[in-house]
């Protein structure tokens, strides 16, 4: 009897419980393979966004750390988003964000479209496109700045050659310099967007296209009805992860205009160092960075739920 | 390939051609005109109209490379006749070598920080993605989803907590505190790339391994890593470049001991203004193994950018 028992319990255990006695079980590896990175992301994310939120009802300046920290509840805040000069760098982010993925999206989906009717030594030269999005967007700033010489920078040179302007300030002109960041952003992230749609064009099955023949589709409803919703969801999720990157953009625009004229380009991350690590208006920033951060977060969620319809 | 459901003729093909290996090459000129003001004397840097062809010098990698001092012609008539082919271009402009200058500490700190954090990011990346894949995990897409969320923060935002978390814990301006924050930054792209990857390869294999004895930890290790393979080195290529491309953070938490390439290449000051030569000098050594890697490597990274588009 017992003989049976213990029979009829071995049978019924589940393979996997039954091979898991051997060496750990799952549920202590899912702990071990986890924990260290959730550990780490708590150590430099969450807890110093914690302290953020701290610091932002405070008037903490880091340059004088032994100073008395006051709480000053909300007035941050208040000061900030009752400031002027704050909805000038949003202003001037979003004319960045906006104009970038405009012609991104335009010049990628265009060359994406070309470089998909396959010719010869098409992937060789689709790697040379490739090369400006790896580069260091710091470095890249700085040599823009090169060749944005009123005088002797080639792109004035250039532009001079088919229509006569004169020499382009771009970088010091309060009128040009919007456009610098723009041309340069766009130069080098224009691939990605290439990228993703020609990943969106390759995953339209050719099926659809021979049964829209049928029907007797020209090419252009064929684009409007077929390839375009296809490739919807891959140009959202481009303009999801650009926009982002865009928003949070610094390190190309400080080495290229440092925010300048004036504070024409001064994006809203340019404008938060400067408060931040220059004024040390610790506390102050801190507020803003909150800000920023939950407007991000908020754009991303709404764009993310827009995006999850879209591709059902 | 059909594009657009229309078949592209001969001639079609050959327009894209021409149009694809246009923009290819337009898009090349800034980085090949850099790398061509590497090899220019300083006043034909800055020669009106832009030279193309100038007589090459090699004054802006020894400017990069070396730290000088003017003197006087009396000074330089006392010592001796110049040893080396770099110090005759030296003297010739009135200046003695000093010595080394930071820039080849800077280009190691890039390589040590680099790799570092992307062995730390890819490892934990691939633990942490495996769990996520194959085990039951409590609150699973929430975490998926606070981990994405941590690519929101503005850098910036992040590096005032961080900098003072730093500065009490005598991080500052170490290489391990470098490593650690971008392995925390890595980490979260690592996962979700890595994921990806992971739910790709069919449980089957592993399910058969366990019946066959082996423990979880011996299928991850002998069956899922090996075909995970290019999945990981798509990652760690993209980890690789974030880091050695990385600004804000090497800009803000670092000055003399950790501090990388990028933050220093602007600073690149000559005598009496931008040493533009020198720039670009070391312009063109930070981008040259970036493009290298774009070229040789070029599967790996397809697979890596198009992967977050055409998967989930």
């Amino acid at each position: 009897m017992k003989k049976n028992i213990v029979d009829k319990l071995a049978k019924s255990t589940p393979v996997n419980i039954a091979h898991n006695i051997k060496g750990l079980s799952d549920r202590t590896l899912a702990w071990l393979f986890i924990s260290p990175t959730i550990f780490l992301l708590l150590a430099i994310n969450i807890f110093p966004l914690f302290w953020t939120i701290y610091l932002s009802f405070t008037n903490y300046k880091a340059n004088r750390p032994n100073r008395v920290i006051h709480w000053i509840g909300t007035r941050n805040y208040e000061r900030i988003l009752g400031s002027s000069d704050i909805w000038g760098y949003l202003q001037a982010t979003a004319h960045f964000v906006v104009w970038t993925m405009f012609l991104q999206v335009l010049i990628g989906l265009i060359l994406a479209i070309l470089i998909n009717s396959n010719f010869k030594t098409s992937n060789f030269w689709t790697t040379i496109i490739l090369i400006p999005m790896m580069l260091s967007p710091a470095v890249v700033g700085v040599f823009w700045t090169y060749l944005f010489q009123p005088q002797t920078g080639i792109f004035s040179y250039i532009v001079n050659f088919f229509v006569d302007v004169g020499p382009l300030n771009m970088i010091g002109s309060v009128k040009l310099a919007p456009w610098a960041i723009v041309i340069v952003d766009t130069w080098m992230w224009t691939p990605y967007i290439i990228l993703l749609c020609l990943a969106g064009l390759r995953s339209v099955p050719e099926s659809l296209y021979e049964a829209a023949e049928v029907d007797r589709a020209n090419s252009f409803q064929k684009f409007l009805y077929i390839t375009l919703p296809r490739i919807m969801p891959f140009i959202m999720l481009a303009l999801l992860f650009r926009g982002i990157e865009n928003f949070k953009m610094f390190d190309m625009v400080v080495e290229l205009t440092s925010g300048g004229p004036g504070s024409v380009t001064e994006l809203a991350s340019i404008s938060l160092k400067r408060t931040a690590f220059e004024l040390w208006k610790t506390g102050y920033a801190s507020a803003f960075a909150v800000i920023l951060f939950v407007t991000i977060f908020g754009l991303g969620s709404i764009y993310v739920k827009a995006l999850n319809k879209v591709k059902s | 390939m059909i594009n657009n459901g229309i078949k592209p003729t001969n001639t079609t093909k050959r327009i894209a051609m021409v149009i694809v290996i246009f923009y290819a090459l337009v898009t090349m000129i800034p980085l090949v005109w850099i790398a061509m003001t590497s090899f220019k004397s300083p006043n034909d840097a800055i020669a009106y109209p832009p030279k193309v062809f100038a007589k090459p010098s090699a004054e802006g990698y020894i400017n990069l490379f070396t730290a000088r001092s003017r003197q006087t012609k009396e000074y330089l008539d006392s010592l001796g006749p110049p040893k080396t082919w770099y110090d005759k271009i030296v003297r010739s402009r009135n200046m003695v070598i000093t010595g080394p200058s930071n820039f080849m500490d800077r280009y190691i700190n890039s390589i040590l920080i680099g790799f570092g954090s992307t062995f730390l990011s890819v490892i934990l990346g691939t633990l942490a993605a495996y769990g996520f894949s194959r085990f039951k995990v409590p609150l699973k897409e929430d975490l998926l989803f606070f981990i994405l969320s941590t690519r929101m923060m503005p850098p910036i935002a992040v590096a005032i907590p961080i900098y003072l978390m730093y500065r009490k814990l005598g991080l500052s301006d170490t290489i391990t505190g470098m490593i650690i924050l971008y392995t925390a930054v890595n980490v979260s792209l690592a996962i979700w790339l890595l994921k990806g990857f992971i739910d790709e390869i069919p449980r089957e294999y592993e399910d058969a391994a366990l019946v066959d004895g082996y423990t979880r930890l011996q299928a991850f290790w002998k069956i899922v890593l090996p075909q995970a393979r290019s999945g990981i080195a798509a990652t760690a290529i993209f980890c690789l470049i974030f880091s050695w491309n990385e600004y804000a953070f090497a800009l803000l938490l670092t000055s003399g001991t950790a501090q990388t390439a990028p933050p220093f290449i602007p600073e690149i000051i000559g005598e009496g203004g931008l040493d533009w030569p020198a720039v670009a000098a070391g312009t063109t050594l930070f981008l040259l193994p970036v493009v290298v890697f774009t070229i040789v490597l070029k599967k790996h990274l397809l697979s890596g950018i198009t992967f977050g588009a055409v998967r989930k």
